[in-house]
């Protein structure tokens, strides 16, 4: 199977960088599937889960927002945060989550109900991941 | 002469100063590693941004593409950045950069602000009658993304507002634990990397270029704040493992030389009264 390289780091650190098949993600314009040879793309990424696929076999992550880049030679995806599906704190994201839920429905003024559901949208998607991991053990 | 009770006195206290870098070395080694590692880390998300920026740049020179942040404009103020330790006892690594930038600072002809990361700092260019136009102080050991955030936002909009036109960063960079060397670059304006263009003709842009333009900018000037600061960090620290380790030898050499000079003195005045008894008993023994 045609691979090409997939490089995803944040500012704090390298968190993954190998030869994978297939990239799904969660651009601004929408989801966006990524194989070898796709045309030269910039695109922003929403907060969202980043499936990888590498012979048959499926990871998650959580990313809260960003960049990805298409090259020639490799896909570099630059998350402002971004954790493997291990990594997440499930009661953290759970109350993360709340939080932005009781934000958005009392809409209180001074918080920036954008910045809110931001929030909500990080949690939902370590949520997701973490959930999705879960599956898989069992 | 010294009195072996005084000499005794100094010994005791140059041991507990010792002790004292001795415990300060081995924390700034803990510290420095984990500050080296953070360091590394950061690197490979700063090709990678500046790789994007430049393939960016290369692609669009449309009038879209310049960005106010890429764009030089005429020079009437400058803000340098100038980022020192919170606390010294770290050899000469405050003094080495405060010394650049005051010698950069001579050669300009034109008004300087600073925004100071640091007491140190902050306290030089108070002494030295500079104008502070932000300061921050108490970043901590284990600096995250987050925490700089403030700083960089300052210059990004101050720089926007017009309030200067040219940003300097001022940092001391890691080389080795050995050596940490005073560097000055320039912020804002965002300079492209010249990298070799790659060829592909069409970029697909999600949204416009001009959007992922005004996120990806902010967000570059963000990292390299960011990641100066990681390396401040990671020279503190062993710039201050050296200083301690220095001072603790010196300390080790110290306490060996007044210990032979504490046999010297004890073994004079053990033998002056011998003398004084031999003397006396001779004198008796002759009567």
């Amino acid at each position: 199977m045609a691979t090409f390289r997939l490089e995803v780091v944040t500012a704090e650190r390298m968190v993954f960088s190998d030869d994978v098949n297939m990239v799904v993600a969660w651009g601004t314009e929408g989801q966006l599937g990524i194989l070898p040879h796709h045309a030269p793309l910039m695109t922003m990424l929403r907060p969202g889960d980043l499936l990888i696929r590498k012979d048959n076999e499926e990871q998650y992550l959580a990313i809260g927002g960003g960049f990805l880049e298409v090259r020639p030679d490799k896909v570099i995806v630059l998350a402002d945060a971004c954790e493997r599906a291990e990594e997440i704190d499930v009661t953290r994201a759970e109350a993360a989550k709340r939080r932005a839920e009781e934000i958005l429905k009392a809409r209180v003024p001074e918080v920036d109900a954008a910045v809110a559901e931001a929030a909500l949208r990080r949690s939902l998607a370590r949520l997701k991941v973490a959930e999705k991991r879960r599956r898989r053990l069992r | 002469m010294a009195t072996t009770q005084i000499i005794r006195r100094r010994i005791r206290s140059i041991e507990g100063t010792a002790k004292i870098c001795k415990a300060m070395e081995m924390v700034a080694t803990a510290k420095m590693r984990r500050a080296q590692h953070q360091a590394v880390a950061g690197r490979p998300y700063a090709d990678k941004i500046s790789q994007v920026i430049a393939d960016l740049a290369a692609q669009s020179r449309v009038a879209e593409a310049i960005h106010p942040l890429l764009q030089s404009r005429e020079v009437k103020r400058i803000a340098i950045v100038h980022m020192t330790t919170d606390r010294g006892l770290c050899g000469g690594l405050n003094t080495n950069i405060n010394r650049l930038v005051a010698g950069f600072i001579l050669e300009q002809n034109l008004p300087v602000t600073f925004v100071t990361v640091g007491r140190k700092g902050r306290a030089f260019m108070l002494r030295a009658g500079q104008k502070i136009h932000a300061e921050f102080t108490g970043i901590s050991d284990r600096p995250t993304l987050f925490e700089t955030l403030p700083i960089s936002r300052v210059v990004i909009e101050d720089y926007s507002n017009g309030d200067f036109d040219l940003a300097y960063l001022a940092y001391p960079r890691f080389v080795t634990t050995m050596v940490q060397r005073a560097a000055i670059e320039v912020l804002l304006p965002i300079e492209p990397a010249k990298l070799p263009p790659i060829q592909a003709v069409d970029y697909i842009y999600e949204p416009k270029p001009s959007v992922v333009l005004n996120e990806l900018l902010p967000r570059y000037v963000e990292m390299k704040v960011y990641h100066a600061i990681l390396e401040l960090v990671a020279s503190e620290q062993s710039a201050r493992m050296v200083a301690m380790r220095n001072a603790s030898d010196n300390a080790k050499d110290l306490m060996e030389h007044l210990t032979l000079v504490l046999n010297k003195v004890r073994q004079e005045t053990i033998t002056k009264e011998i003398c004084d008894i031999s003397g006396g008993a001779g004198a008796l023994a002759r009567r």
